[in-house]
Order: structure tokens, then C-alpha cells, then sequence
């Protein structure tokens, strides 16, 4: 490995943690303007021009605030668990292609830091840590709430994480190659969402449990556990906790944008490379508006039954799925994917309706 | 320093179980700063794991005082204190005060007066729904519903501006009729509450009504039946949606309730749900009320014409002898009531609100007790949560509508 390629990945991973943590505090920004908006309210518009700085100004004072470790904490653990939560959630993005190759002073440069040839097990794997450090700050607060917060955070993995790994499966059947740029380039015909959407529901729900967020935000549940696993947590820490939470958000929208709606293509990107991050760009935003429209609309699910809801509905849901993308791979009739696909959606819909029937009548 | 006095666990063993003396089950705190407690309520929960074995209510945080307070003012400065209650029934406050004071003077109210009354107090059960409805939505994580209802509000709160100058302790209802005539601008404010309002509940229910997650949240959780509720002296939406129709409007008409068309909405599986269905179609009730009310409103005086009760008008002191000792009487020692004690009872947006009197013949009361729905209602809390996750808890906690105000006073 020369040494130019050493440089050229440096300056890729810090141009792209630029971007993540830049990106992390202008979505709080988005956030509170699109949910301001959604409720008829106006959002931050105090510091700068449209309220542009406010990021800025909660980071500084984030970062001014006195940090309290609870007397009876345990220090290690407390310190560490913001720390794993962050780190998985940068990483993960390493392998998500941002475009194609673009030449930059006579260099071809892959936009892609590691573009390896197991990028769907890479992400599996580095998306389940960032829960250990859920689970440890409940722990290692020392505070009963926090506890709960943690205890429902693994829960809530459990229920969760087989139905993301299958989902997965399907994607990896229809790219034939669990490499992300192969994933891609498996989709100029057409977006894995039109051949596999029940595939893409069930990933979008479970990346929502994943990052934590409405209506799987059990493990913070502000009304419940008063904000659960980082109550103790104060000042940069629990900055810490949010930019976790918030670039996790960014980068499994960029792992939903590039596994189902094409990743980087879009017209003329094969001429402009340089077109590629805009599109990602433009994919990322759309699926992060749909997280903060749900978190807007929908109340929160219970822990119970968002097991019950995994175990139940999405698991025997995902595997019928896989059967029928295998199914129509082996056919070579693609076409059959999504029309059984959606009629087996359809079915699991119908049942969950019919048993909150049942439910009503019942009581 | 100050001594911190550690609470041991023979000082609460009677009220948690064995269990949690022998440690397989955890005490939580939850409270009195606590998001969803609704105010200062502290609740003691034993859970095993996240259910709930135990939930002991702890009130008196807000204490104020106003019953004590109010026997050392003459009855119309007592009035103002009726507002601090339960602060987001101010109106049927008042109301429910002034018919005590009525009943006990025997004062008569002219049928202007009673039709304002009536209109402002259901704006004000609008009101009060509205919060609740939003912050039970809140409970249960839907953030929206919470910031609608609040912009509806709004408008419901400017009209208690324009009739009275203020926005939540109004004092608008008198002894013996209203304070002022209401303002031209008035009936044109109503009408378009009126109008908008049941297109805003249709949204409401869009949101909420069909919303699985929000059934699956409340259906069947905190069920409690007609007896049980009768028992421990629940009343109001959160016994009428056990099954009872038990409306003091309906049932004992003040005010001239009477008169109008309305319906006593029942459910009879009083869980959470039911109680939220029952609500929200009395908001519609309520429209229906105001309407009725607003067509007929008569013409006439807003006050009684019994100066020995209600101050003359500005205009005649200046001309009348009569008048301005009247004025001077009311202003200096107010006026006494008769030797006796009375009780009267109007249906607030929580349940029955009673105001039970006793004068000694003085000008102040001799007694003054309060009985407030958000009391009762929060009793049964322990019934409704047995066996309940710490989810659920948070949302029937939201659906019995408590005011910590009116818990404790």
C-alpha cells in the first residue's frame, strides 16, 4: 500500500466524519424546524439568520455545562457507554458508497472509504454494538429509570435485530453480492424498493427501533422513564448520547438509500460523478423526514408489544419475504417478487388489524 | 446542614408487599418531578420488573390552603381564590362558588346572566378537555395533538380576555349574576369557536380515534367497573365511561341546563380508551350546548337587583342615597348570610365539584370545604393500576384527568 492511498483514505474518513458530525447537528436543526412546522409552531429562528446557528449555540453550551457523575456511578462504564454509542454510529458509514469514481488531480478516487466485500455483515455487525452503550449507561448510572431505559433497550434489540438481518437477506438475494457498490450497481434497471417493498417496510421499521426513535423511543421514553438510560447524564456526555442517536439516524437512512432506492444513481451520474454524493444527499433527506413525521404523528409503542410485534408479525413476515425473493430468483421471474411480496404484506397487515379487533371486542 | 431524614422500610411496610420488604421488588419514586405526573403528584410504585404491584398516591405537594384562606376573607374576595383550584376550570370554579353563595342568601340570578354562564362554562369544559386531551395524547408519546389542542385553546382563552380582561383567572361569574355584560364582539367570537371547532375534533379523531398504536395503548388498559368506580366516589367523564350516565347537569340541572339539548355521552367498558371516547364526544355535547344557549340568549340585566347583595351600578351612586351606602357596605364589611350551611355541587370537566358553606352570620364563612373531582378520581388509582406496565400507568394516569390543584387545596 503506498503511501498516497494512506493519505487519500485519511482525508476520505475525515472529510466524512466532517460531514456526519456537521450533518448530526444541522438534523437537529431539521428536526425541530420540521416538527415545529408539522405542529404549527415556527422552530428555532433566534440565532442567525432563519435560526441557522442553533446547532451551534446548544453545542457551546453543551460544552460549558458542568458534567456530573453521580456519586455512585460506575466511573468507567459511565464514561465509556456515551463513547461506544457514538463510535459504531461514525463507523458504520464506511462502507456505504457515496458515488462512483471521480478524478481528482489525475488520482482515481473511489468515493467509498472501505468497500469491502462484506459490507452487509460489516454493518450488521458494528449496528448491534451502539446498544451496548445504551445498555451500560443504564447500568452504570446507578439510577433506577436508567436501568429501565437499558433493560428495555435490550428488549428492544432482541425483537428487533432478526428482522433487520433478514431483511438484509432479501436485498443480498436481489444484488447477489453482499458488497455495497455491487448492491448499488444491481440497481440501474430498477430500485430495490419497487422489486422487494414489503422488504424495504420491514427495514425501515426495524432501522427505527435500531436507531431508537419514535414510536420505538421506549428506552428514553421521556414521558415515561423521564428520558430513561441518559437521565444521569449531563454537558458533553450526554451531547454525546444525542450525536449517537442523530448520525446513527443519518447513516442508516444513507444504508436504507443505498440497499433500496439505488444509492447513488440517479440521471447523468455515470457523466458528473461528482452528482452521486447530491443524489445520496437528496435520498438521505426524504428518509430522515420520514423519521421525524412519524416521531410527529405516532404515539409510542410498548415494549411488549413491540417484542410481540417483532416476534409475531415482522420475523414470520421477513422469512416469507426471503422465500419469495429466492422464489422468484430461481423462477427467473422477477417480476412475481414484488406482487407476492405485497400480497404477503397485505396478509400481515390484515391479521394485525383483525386481532386489534378482536381485541376490541373483546374487552 | 440539614438532616436528611431517610425514610426506613418499616415506616411504609403497610403499604407495599411483602415482597418488597424482602427485596424481590423495586421501589420507584415517580415524582413529584416527573413529566407525566401532571403537576406534583408523587406516586411510590413497586414494580416487578416494569409491572406495576403497587401504586401509592402521595398528594399534598401543592397545598395552598384556600379553604383555610377563604374563612378569613368576606364571601366576594373569596371568590377570587375559587380560580386557583383548578386552574383550568376557573369558570365552572366560580359558577359552582357563586350558586353556593346564591343558595345560601337565596340571591336571584336574571336568565341573561344564567345563559352566560352556561356559555362560558362549557367554553370552559372545552377548554379544560382540550388540555386534557392533549396531555394524555402527550402520554402516550403523540406530540402533535398535544400542540394543536393548544393552539384551540387559544382561541377559547381569548374569549374569556374579551369578556373579562383576563385569560385564566377570570372571576368573571358574580354572586347573583355575571361581572359585566358581555362585549358586541362576543357572540361573533363563539360562533366561530362554533364553526371551526368540530372540524378540529374531526382531526383529533383522525389522529387518534382509529390510530392502532393509540388503541393498542389504551384499549383494556386500567379497566374499572361501574360498582368499583361508584365505591370509591369517582364521577364525572371517568365514571361515565364505566356506564353510569351520572351527570349533575342531566340529573340535578343548575343554571338552567335544563332548558337545552344535550346528550350524557356513556361507555361501559371503562378502560383508557373508553374514557378518552367519552370526552371527546362531550366536547361535541359542549358545542352543542353553547349553541343552543347562544341562539336564545335573552336580553335583560346581568345582575340580581338585590342591592343588598350585588353592588349598584356605577351610575346610580352618584344619584341614589341608597346606592352609595349599598356600595359602601359591600366594599367596607361585605354582606353576611344567614346562620347555615349548604351544599351544591356543579359537574366540572373532572366530576362532581361541590363547595359545601357554613356561616356563622358574619360576613365571612365560617367554613368552606371543597369537594374537588381530581380528589376522588385519583383514589382510585391504585385500582386501575394493579398489574399494569409503567407505559400503561403513565396513560391512565392521563386518562382519570387530574389537577393537582384541584387535589390538593
Amino acid at each position: 500500500m503506498d503511501s498516497a492511498l494512506i493519505w487519500e483514505i485519511v482525508i476520505k474518513s475525515l472529510v466524512l466524519i466532517l460531514v456526519l458530525l456537521t450533518g448530526f447537528a444541522y438534523l437537529t436543526y431539521y428536526e425541530r424546524r420540521a416538527l415545529a412546522r408539522i405542529q404549527a409552531r415556527i422552530g428555532p429562528n433566534r440565532a442567525g439568520p432563519w435560526g441557522l446557528l442553533q446547532p451551534i449555540a446548544d453545542a457551546v453550551k453543551l460544552i460549558f455545562k458542568e458534567e456530573l457523575i453521580p456519586a455512585k456511578a460506575y466511573k468507567i462504564v459511565f464514561i465509556l457507554a456515551p463513547i461506544i454509542t457514538v463510535v459504531p454510529a461514525i463507523v458504520i458509514t464506511a462502507v456505504v458508497p457515496w458515488g462512483g469514481t471521480v478524478i481528482v488531480g489525475g488520482r482515481e478516487i473511489a468515493l467509498s472509504i472501505a468497500d469491502v466485500n462484506v459490507g452487509v455483515l460489516y454493518i450488521m455487525s458494528v449496528a448491534s454494538i451502539a446498544v451496548y452503550g445504551i445498555v451500560l449507561a443504564g447500568w452504570s448510572s446507578n439510577n433506577k429509570y436508567a436501568m429501565m431505559g437499558g433493560l428495555r433497550s435490550s428488549a428492544q434489540m432482541i425483537s428487533y435485530e432478526l428482522a433487520l438481518g433478514l431483511s438484509f437477506v432479501a436485498v443480498v438475494l436481489l444484488g447477489n453480492s453482499m458488497q455495497m457498490s455491487q448492491i448499488v450497481d444491481a440497481q440501474r434497471g430498477i430500485w430495490f424498493i419497487f422489486l422487494q417493498p414489503v422488504g424495504a417496510v420491514i427495514f425501515m421499521i426495524a432501522t427505527l427501533a435500531e436507531v431508537n426513535r419514535a414510536p420505538f423511543d421506549m428506552p428514553e421514553a421521556e414521558q415515561e422513564l423521564s428520558s430513561g438510560y441518559s437521565v444521569e447524564y449531563s454537558g458533553m456526555k450526554f451531547a454525546l448520547f444525542m450525536m449517537g442517536e442523530y448520525t446513527k439516524m443519518i447513516s442508516i437512512s444513507a444504508i436504507m438509500a443505498t440497499i433500496f432506492l439505488g444509492g447513488y444513481l440517479g440521471p447523468g451520474v455515470d457523466r458528473l460523478p461528482w452528482l452521486g454524493p447530491l443524489y445520496m444527499f437528496i435520498k438521505i433527506f426524504i428518509l430522515l423526514f420520514g423519521m421525524i413525521w412519524v416521531r410527529a404523528t405516532w404515539p409510542r409503542i410498548r415494549y411488549d408489544r413491540l417484542m410481540a410485534f417483532g416476534w409475531k408479525v415482522l420475523l414470520p413476515l421477513s422469512l416469507a419475504v426471503i422465500f419469495i425473493t429466492a422464489l422468484g430468483i430461481l423462477l427467473e421471474q422477477v417480476w412475481l417478487i414484488p406482487i407476492l411480496s405485497l400480497i404477503a404484506g397485505g396478509v400481515a397487515v390484515l391479521m394485525v388489524n383483525l386481532s386489534l379487533r378482536r381485541k376490541a371486542y373483546a374487552r | 446542614m440539614t438532616q436528611l431524614h431517610e425514610v426506613t422500610m418499616d415506616e411504609i411496610k403497610h403499604l407495599v408487599s411483602d415482597r418488597a420488604l424482602a427485596g424481590e421488588t423495586v421501589l420507584l419514586n415517580m415524582g413529584p418531578q416527573h413529566p407525566s405526573t401532571h403537576g406534583v403528584l408523587r406516586l411510590l410504585l413497586e414494580l416487578d420488573g416494569e409491572t406495576v404491584v403497587n401504586c401509592i398516591p402521595d398528594v399534598g405537594f401543592l397545598h395552598t390552603g384556600i379553604e383555610k384562606n377563604m374563612e378569613s376573607k368576606t364571601y366576594q374576595q373569596a371568590e377570587v381564590m375559587t380560580d386557583r383550584l383548578d386552574y383550568l376550570n376557573t369558570v365552572g370554579n366560580n359558577l359552582a362558588y357563586c350558586l353556593a353563595v346564591e343558595k345560601l342568601v337565596e340571591l336571584d340570578v336574571p336568565p341573561r346572566a344564567q345563559a352566560l354562564r352556561v356559555i362560558l362554562a362549557e367554553l370552559q369544559r372545552l377548554a379544560s378537555h382540550l388540555v386534557w386531551l392533549g396531555t394524555s395524547a402527550l402520554d402516550v408519546a403523540a406530540m402533535s395533538v398535544f400542540l394543536y389542542c393548544f393552539r384551540e385553546r387559544e382561541v377559547i382563552l381569548d374569549i374569556f380576555e374579551l369578556v373579562s380582561g383576563q385569560r385564566m383567572m377570570t372571576t368573571f361569574i358574580r354572586p347573583g349574576g355575571t361581572w359585566r355584560d358581555v362585549p358586541v364582539e362576543f357572540e361573533d367570537a363563539v360562533r366561530n369557536v362554533l364553526e371551526t371547532f368540530p372540524k378540529r375534533i374531526d382531526e383529533y379523531e383522525a389522529l387518534l380515534t382509529k390510530n392502532p398504536l393509540f388503541l393498542d395503548r389504551t384499549l383494556g388498559i386500567g379497566k374499572v367497573s361501574a360498582e368499583e368506580a361508584l365505591q370509591w366516589g369517582v364521577t364525572g367523564p371517568s365514571l361515565r365511561a364505566s356506564g353510569p350516565d351520572w351527570d349533575l347537569r342531566k340529573t340535578r340541572p343548575y343554571s338552567g341546563y335544563e332548558q337545552y339539548d344535550f346528550d350524557v355521552p356513556t361507555h361501559t367498558e371503562g378502560d383508557v380508551y373508553a374514557r378518552y371516547l367519552v370526552r371527546v364526544q362531550e366536547m361535541r355535547e359542549s358545542l352543542k350546548i353553547i349553541r343552543q344557549a347562544l341562539d336564545k340568549l335573552p336580553l335583560g340585566p346581568i345582575r340580581s337587583n338585590d342591592h343588598k347583595f350585588v353592588p349598584p351600578p356605577r351610575s346610580e351612586i352618584g344619584v341614589s342615597m341608597e346606592a352609595l351606602i349599598h356600595h359602601f357596605k359591600l366594599w367596607t364589611e361585605g354582606f353576611s348570610a344567614p346562620k347555615g350551611a349548604i351544599y351544591s355541587a356543579v359537574e366540572s370537566p373532572r366530576g362532581e365539584l361541590g363547595v359545601y358553606l357554613e356561616s356563622d352570620g358574619g360576613p365571612k364563612p365560617y367554613r368552606v370545604h371543597w369537594r374537588t373531582p381530581s380528589f376522588n378520581n385519583l383514589e382510585v388509582l391504585p385500582v386501575l393500576s394493579k398489574g399494569v406496565l409503567v407505559a400503561d400507568l403513565v396513560a391512565i394516569i392521563g386518562s382519570v384527568d387530574i389537577v393537582l390543584g384541584d387535589v390538593d387545596r
